[in-house]
């Protein structure tokens, strides 16, 4: 049973256990515009919750993604290396960035749910 | 972020309620309320721009027209000659070039198109300096021209390879006409100044309208299925593969003509030994660069991986980063190349094709390339 929670900076974690899959918002996207490059970190990595953990980049600008969570990265996502649009056309679901393990789930605490994340973005 | 007064006093182009029923995203741009992309998105419309044709709003940016007292264009002609290096005199009735205002260091106060439209020159200057602009041509050639400010007037660009064919079936003379060419037309019955250049790389027009007719020629254009309005962001990755400069950003007034790589901008005839050298503000310093070589040069750049390599970016010559030599001005992804571009300052013995860079981002050092420009083959109608 997977939970998916939001942060105010637009990223969303599909939580099993322990263990967050991380990525942008719909939202996001759609904000960024076409995206054309994609750096993640490197595996084994330990994030600190609120760290530049990923970069995302449409033709005009650079944006930072934010660890959501402390915790150390167990995976990433190369085919959205490999097709930033990926990100564009899949942000929920192909387009996930990387899966973290969650150090204190007491951090999720602070996120939103999806009725509370729409209501930030309306 | 603008605060909400800020906002409120955006100006408007006469185009502004046609952005916005096309969707465009608006974005504070040089005081104006302007379309950074409409729906389709950057990409594609640079991309369209490319095989088909794309018009943009340009009404933000200045038209003067410069009208000698004399009633002879040579006598503005001559008058302007005092405030940029270019051969102004030269520029036949029906042509048209580029050219810079120069400060007394040598540095570029604006860059502009002058255009000799046979009694008086039409001037087309950048958005963000027009305001100085006006006031530096009051101050420097009143007792020779009328300074005439047109801000009654649109400015639309058509790019693109379907340019030419879009704009005759409104203006039967516009293929007749060759890259550079301007003069008043017709376009869909509206008197027009026109144009074939552009800021794209691509063949195409430049048209300034009466502001009450802008947005039915506007319409009359993007009627032809062929033509998609194009926003900023896309106006922006379009010159900079065509490896042209954006003022404020890759010349300033810190940047001689030499300095940005622009000799060719610079006749003979205002050079050393030509036959009416100098005589420009700050004529000392830049014809010193064209004698005798400039420290440090405008240049391309081309990343090795993905990664765009964006304005402000230091740049190195070697991996170690310990001394920075140079300093990207222009940088982002250039969708036609499918690669990251970028262009810069570097050390005139570090400028020569092929020299290889690199530039810090994100605290990694990337590898790149000094690259001729322009990136993309322009295509202009000779």
């Amino acid at each position: 049973m997977t939970t998916t929670l939001y942060t105010s900076d637009h990223e969303w974690l599909a939580i099993d256990g322990d263990i967050a899959t991380v990525g942008i918002t719909d939202y996001a996207q759609s904000q960024l515009g076409d995206v054309v490059f994609v750096e993640l970190p490197k595996v084994g990595r330990a994030l600190k919750k609120a760290e530049a953990a990923a970069v995302v980049e449409s033709v005009k600008a650079a944006s930072d993604v934010y660890a959501p969570v402390t915790g150390e990265v167990l995976e990433v996502n190369e085919a959205v290396v490999a097709e930033p649009a990926l990100v564009n056309s899949d942000a929920g679901g192909k387009a996930w960035f990387f899966k973290i393990r969650i150090a204190d789930k007491s951090e999720l605490g602070g996120l939103m749910d999806e009725a509370a994340y729409k209501a930030h973005t309306a | 972020m603008l605060a909400r007064d800020d906002q409120d006093s955006l100006q408007r182009t006469p185009l502004h309620g046609l952005h916005v029923s096309l969707g465009g995203k608006m974005v504070p741009f040089a005081g104006y309320d302007m379309p950074v992309q409409y729906p389709a998105g950057v990409l594609k419309e640079h991309l369209h721009t490319r095989i088909r044709a794309g018009l943009f709003d340009v009404s933000h940016m200045g038209q003067i027209a410069l009208r000698p007292k004399s009633g002879k264009v040579e006598d503005a002609a001559r008058a302007l000659e005092r405030l940029v290096p270019q051969d102004i005199v030269a520029v036949a009735p029906g042509r048209q070039r580029y050219a810079q205002f120069t400060n007394a260091d040598g540095g570029i106060l604006d860059d502009l198109m002058v255009a000799n439209f046979g009694d008086h020159l039409f001037l087309v200057v950048n958005a963000a300096c027009k305001a100085e602009d006006e006031a530096h041509l009051l101050a420097h050639l009143s007792d020779d021209c009328i300074i005439d400010s047109l801000t009654e007037r649109a400015l639309i660009a058509l790019q693109g390879p379907k340019a030419e064919a879009v704009l005759a079936k409104l203006c039967a003379e516009s293929p007749g006409m060759k890259f550079m060419d301007a003069g008043p037309h017709k376009v869909n019955g509206i008197a027009c100044f026109v144009s074939r250049s552009g800021y794209t790389g691509e063949d195409g027009f430049e048209i300034s309208v009466p502001a009450a007719d802008a947005e039915r020629l506007a319409k009359a254009l993007l009627d032809n299925p062929d033509v998609l309005p194009i926003g900023l962001g896309a106006r922006d990755s379009l010159r900079l593969e065509a490896g042209l400069c954006l003022y404020g950003h890759d010349i300033d007034t810190d940047t001689t003509p030499v300095e940005a790589a622009l000799e060719w901008s610079v006749q003979k005839s205002r050079r050393t030994g030509g036959a009416r050298a100098g005589g420009f503000p700050g004529a000392e310093k830049i014809l010193a660069h064209f004698d005798h070589g400039t420290s440090r040069r405008r240049v391309g750049l081309r990343p090795e991986g993905r990664a765009p390599v964006r304005e402000g970016a230091l740049l190195f010559a070697d991996a170690t980063g310990d001394q920075p030599i140079g300093k990207v001005t222009s940088g982002g992804f250039g969708p036609s190349l499918n690669a990251p571009v970028a262009m810069g300052y570097v050390p005139t013995a570090l400028s020569a094709l092929d020299t290889k860079l690199f530039a810090e981002v994100r605290g990694q050092q990337l590898p790149l390339t000094v690259a001729a420009m322009p990136f993309v083959k322009n295509t202009y109608k000779r």
